[in-house]
């Protein structure tokens, strides 16, 4: 099957704009221009195009809550792309920067806003290059600036350069270090749609998402949904790594399975055999062979006690030592954590401590105990998202591979006197 | 350590490495930001790459730049991970060994690495070519084990490449040639 979003793979040199205008280009934006921007929201809207960076929120209603009165209005493109185990961003900027553009564009017309930025990681200025030059292209082109394809349609359109946090990944946090202050994130009300940048109205998307639009707007709703399913549509890219043979970016419909998604990357490394699998980064619990047959959508994994996320897979092989693996996810989160939420600063901290004491040998029964416990502690009590993810790799580890944290920690009686 | 005295002085600059040399590019930059501060971090970016590392001497420009407080400066320094607080080696190899690298044998290279230079974790070369730092996720968990130099990647590496990344960042240091990539890509980005 052809790609849909990363169409770099099946037409060369696609990132340079003569070659994407040869193949379609721009056909999406110039579609939307003859549609009021409330039918290009309705289109994107029935398409339940939803969003890709792992929350899933459907990304027509998050238009629709733009108000109209107010202006100035922003779009902003989430390319923070932080998440263990997630390259599926970099590669569309990379390999196909201008999909994402056609996309940001046709989301500018809809809610009526004149500014964009994509803010990128900073550690991705490099990847970023192409991402630039297809855009001074545009602007050269008409195809951003004033006057787009001659049409009253005016939008300027900006690279924002982060600087090593994954924290900015939350739309809030973004909006605030887009703004020049530290990326933490605030408390919502206000929401980003009615009070964002600079306090205006502003809409958030990622990357992949932003790429789905155009062939939404070309090809319309009912296309869109004939794939995947009835909750989950249309194509993902799923990002597979660790113990597989092949790992890399691969896109398909959503409703596959985790087993296939497997297959598919080439099986488990070495012919080793499966031990888990963690389906959303370090943000997502821990998953064993029992979900390996469940689809992967957006609901897919909730019997399960999991989620798809921005579904990056990182595969783990029998020999894997999950405590191991817990520790490192951990230590991801306590570097990650911005400070702001006393719960998840000081959990994550701590979290980080005990599970290194248990690894060194040094732990007893009662620090898995106390470990679950700062782990349920955090729960519900931080602002955003963070907190909650740094919890699921402690819970989820010690609800699979309990025998696992045992081995490793002294029993009572062994204590020294 | 910054005493509250040295904060609150006037801002009398001695040197300013970036206002200067980069002004049209500076105030493209600014051009493009409703509010100027948003421009805090692309200058942030541009001034550690003049003055080496985030030394007070470059925050107290960036702030003048954009009629900051030096302390919010300092506060952002603290808090983005790619800003350096202490100088270091002509090339930062920031080596990924979070999970999905390690997985692929990200902390196996990070040994080989540092014992190769001779150094730990966090320390520089004698000769001042090279820190060795590790972080986490940069995204490219399909090529580990991989590193940064200076924000450019290098992927599926081992010993040998490491072994030609090493060999060729020395004749680069050598023939003069800069820092690759980061303030070429800056300055393109200022120049739009």
């Amino acid at each position: 099957m052809a790609h849909i979003l990363l169409r770099n793979r099946d037409i060369p040199n696609i990132h340079k704009l003569d070659v994407y205008l040869a193949n379609g280009g721009y056909e999406g934006l110039k579609k939307a221009l003859s549609m009021t921007p409330d039918e290009v929201t309705a289109e994107v809207r029935n398409a339940n195009v939803r969003g890709r960076g792992g929350a899933g929120f459907p990304t027509g209603v998050k238009w629709g809550f733009i108000p109209k009165a107010i202006d100035p209005k922003y779009i902003l493109i989430n390319t923070d792309e932080s998440e263990t185990g997630t390259f599926k961003d970099r590669e569309l900027v990379e390999k196909n920067p201008h999909q994402v553009i056609e996309g940001a564009l046709i989301a500018a017309y809809a809610v009526g806003a004149k500014l964009i930025f994509n803010y990128f990681r900073g550690e991705y200025m490099d990847a970023a290059f192409h991402f630039e030059v297809a855009l001074k292209d545009c602007y050269a082109n008409r195809l951003v600036g004033k006057n787009i394809l001659d049409s009253d349609f005016e939008c300027d359109f900006y690279c924002h350069y982060g600087a090593g946090a994954y924290i900015c990944g939350e739309e809030t946090a973004l909006i605030n270090s887009l703004g020049g202050d530290l990326g933490q994130p605030w408390s919502k009300p206000p929401f980003p749609a009615v009070e964002g940048l600079y306090a205006k109205p502003t809409v958030v998307n990622n990357t992949e998402t932003m790429a789905n639009i155009p062939p939404v707007i070309v090809n319309g709703a009912e296309w869109y949904k004939s794939m995947g399913t009835e909750k989950s549509s249309g194509p993902k890219i799923v990002c597979m790594s660790g113990h597989v043979e092949k790992p890399g970016n691969y896109e398909v419909p959503l409703g596959i399975t985790y087993r296939e998604l497997i297959e598919m990357a080439g099986g488990v490394r070495n012919g080793k055999g499966f031990k888990a699998l963690l389906p959303s980064g370090g943000s997502g619990p821990v998953i064993t062979k029992e979900a390996l047959d469940a689809p992967l959508t957006y609901e897919g994994l909730d019997q399960y006690g999991s989620t798809m996320g921005s579904a990056s897979v990182i595969v783990m092989d029998e020999d894997t030592d999950m405590v191991w693996a817990a520790g490192k996810m951990i230590h991801f989160f306590r570097h990650e954590s911005c400070g702001k939420c006393t719960p998840c600063r000081e959990g994550t901290f701590w979290m980080e401590r005990i599970l290194e004491r248990i690894l060194h040998g040094e732990g007893t029964e009662e620090d898995i105990a106390v470990l679950e416990s700062v782990a349920k502690q955090m729960r519900g009590k931080c602002l955003c998202a963070l907190g909650e993810f740094a919890v699921s790799p402690v819970l989820s580890t010690i609800a699979h591979f309990l025998d696992e944290y045992k081995a490793k920690v002294r029993t009572p009686e062994a204590e020294p006197v | 350590m910054a005493t509250g005295a040295q904060a609150r002085s006037p801002r009398i600059l001695e040197r300013k490495l970036i206002s200067e040399t980069y002004a049209a590019e500076i105030e493209g930059l600014l051009a493009r930001y409703p509010d100027k501060k948003s421009a805090v971090l692309p200058l942030m970016h541009l001034a550690q790459r003049e003055y080496g590392y985030m030394s007070k001497e470059a925050m107290r420009e960036v702030a003048d730049i954009l009629d900051l407080d030096p302390t919010h400066v300092l506060s952002l320094s603290g808090f983005y991970s790619l800003y350096y607080e202490e100088p270091t080696g002509k090339y930062v190899l920031e080596i990924c060994n979070d999970l999905a690298c390690a997985l692929r044998g990200a902390d196996e290279f990070v040994e080989m690495a540092c014992n190769k230079l001779n150094i730990p974790v966090e320390g520089t070369t004698d000769d001042g070519l090279f820190t060795i730092k590790t972080v986490m996720c940069l995204g490219a968990c399909d090529r580990a084990p991989m590193l940064q130099c200076n924000l450019k990647f290098e992927e599926n590496l081992d010993e040998e490449k490491f072994d030609e990344l090493l060999a060729r960042l020395r004749a680069e240091a050598e023939n003069g040639a800069d820092k690759p990539s980061v303030v070429e890509r800056i300055n393109a980005f200022a120049k739009k």
